[in-house]
């Protein structure tokens, strides 16, 4: 940020090699090793909070159940008796996310979660998944839910494609809103800061002002704290809603 | 008969509740889900405008592909960016519909 007069809000996103010679072997950028920092600590958080398996929990074990419960109910109450089978995936895919969103906003970390090629592939395996559920469960009426009940026949070859397109617009649609609420918080935390550099170079009355975007700064911090746990829940939500719409026959 | 004056008691029961704000949870949980990600404006405005541009990417990327792919230039880059717009449109009123009619 430093480098120069300029200040690039979008080189904190860059991919470079890590971990020395063997990062540059493996072409092993931050994102896949910060990929696996989320998962390891998701499993630590998890084995580690269930080890004691006390009838009465401890905190970290509360805390373990607390989270397990409140996924297994979303799973449950939105997709309907079949949401049971689709908790492990609800579950992984909110704590991975939740677990990059947060781990980004630890200073010199990388979040995983702004790359929309990230994102778009998770929102492609919900896809996937949802569609592959959709012709299990339903079979070819499948595709009867392209034609809107009660349209007139003559409006199908309108109403189909843009039906069609609607559908597929769904990955699209999830992959962006967690990438932008990434990027943008992100962003906006580099603008303020580099505010405060700017200002420092006005000598003492800059010092004084300074003050003000860095107390910006805190208050993005919990707001990013919020759109962190807030983009996961959405994403989770989502994909339950479109896996019960997957089972509803 | 028993059971139609159940029906009317519990469904009393549930109203007298309703009134004195003692029920929270009568919606089911995406409703409450979906409002409580959208309470602010802004990320309702955010969203809109997501699903928005997210039909109308999948409509031109399509589009882009049948004309590279069948050499037809512009045709169906024009006809799927409409087709796009729409369902666009079709993906922001599912948004912000009323809940209840769904």
């Amino acid at each position: 940020m430093a480098g120069g007069s300029s200040i690039n809000v979008l080189e904190q996103f860059e991919l470079h090699p890590i971990l020395g010679g063997l990062g540059d072997a493996l072409r092993l950028s931050q994102s896949p090793v910060y990929m696996v920092v989320a998962v390891c600590l998701v499993l630590a958080f998890l084995y580690l909070g269930m080890r004691p398996a006390a009838v009465v929990p401890g905190r970290l074990q509360a805390a373990a159940e607390v989270c397990y419960e409140f996924i297994h109910t979303m799973a449950v109450d939105t997709i309907g008796a079949e949401g049971a089978a689709f908790f492990p995936f609800v579950f992984t895919l909110f704590f991975f996310i939740l677990a990059g969103n947060y781990i980004g906003l630890l200073p010199f970390s990388f979040t995983f979660t702004s790359h929309i090629a990230v994102t778009f592939a998770l929102a492609l395996m919900v896809f996937v998944l949802s569609v592959v559920v959709s012709l299990k469960s339903q079979g070819l009426r499948f595709f009867a839910h392209f034609m809107p009940d009660g349209a007139s026949p003559f409006l199908a070859p309108l109403l189909i494609p843009i039906e069609i397109l609607s559908f597929l617009s769904r990955p699209v649609s999830l992959s962006i809103r967690l990438f932008a609420n990434m990027v943008a918080g992100h962003v906006m935390f580099d603008i303020f800061a580099s505010f405060v550099i700017m200002l420092a170079s006005f000598g003492v009355v800059g010092d004084v002002f300074a003050i003000g975007p860095i107390a910006i700064n805190v208050a993005l911090m919990a707001l990013e704290l919020l759109v962190g746990v807030l983009q996961a829940y959405v994403f989770a939500i989502l994909t339950c809603i479109y896996l019960r719409e997957a089972v509803a026959h | 008969m028993n059971g139609k004056k159940d029906d009317s008691f519990s469904s009393r029961l549930n109203a007298a509740e309703r009134r004195n704000g003692m029920v929270v949870e009568e919606k089911t949980a995406d409703q409450v889900a979906l409002e409580g990600a959208d309470k602010a404006l802004s990320s309702l405005a955010l969203r809109a405008g997501t699903e928005m541009l997210s039909a109308l990417v999948v409509g031109v990327a399509i589009g882009w592909g049948l004309d590279r792919w069948l050499g037809t230039r512009a045709l169906f880059l024009v006809l799927f960016a409409l087709l796009g717009g729409g369902a666009g449109v079709l993906n922001v009123w599912r948004l912000v519909k009323p809940m209840d009619r769904t």
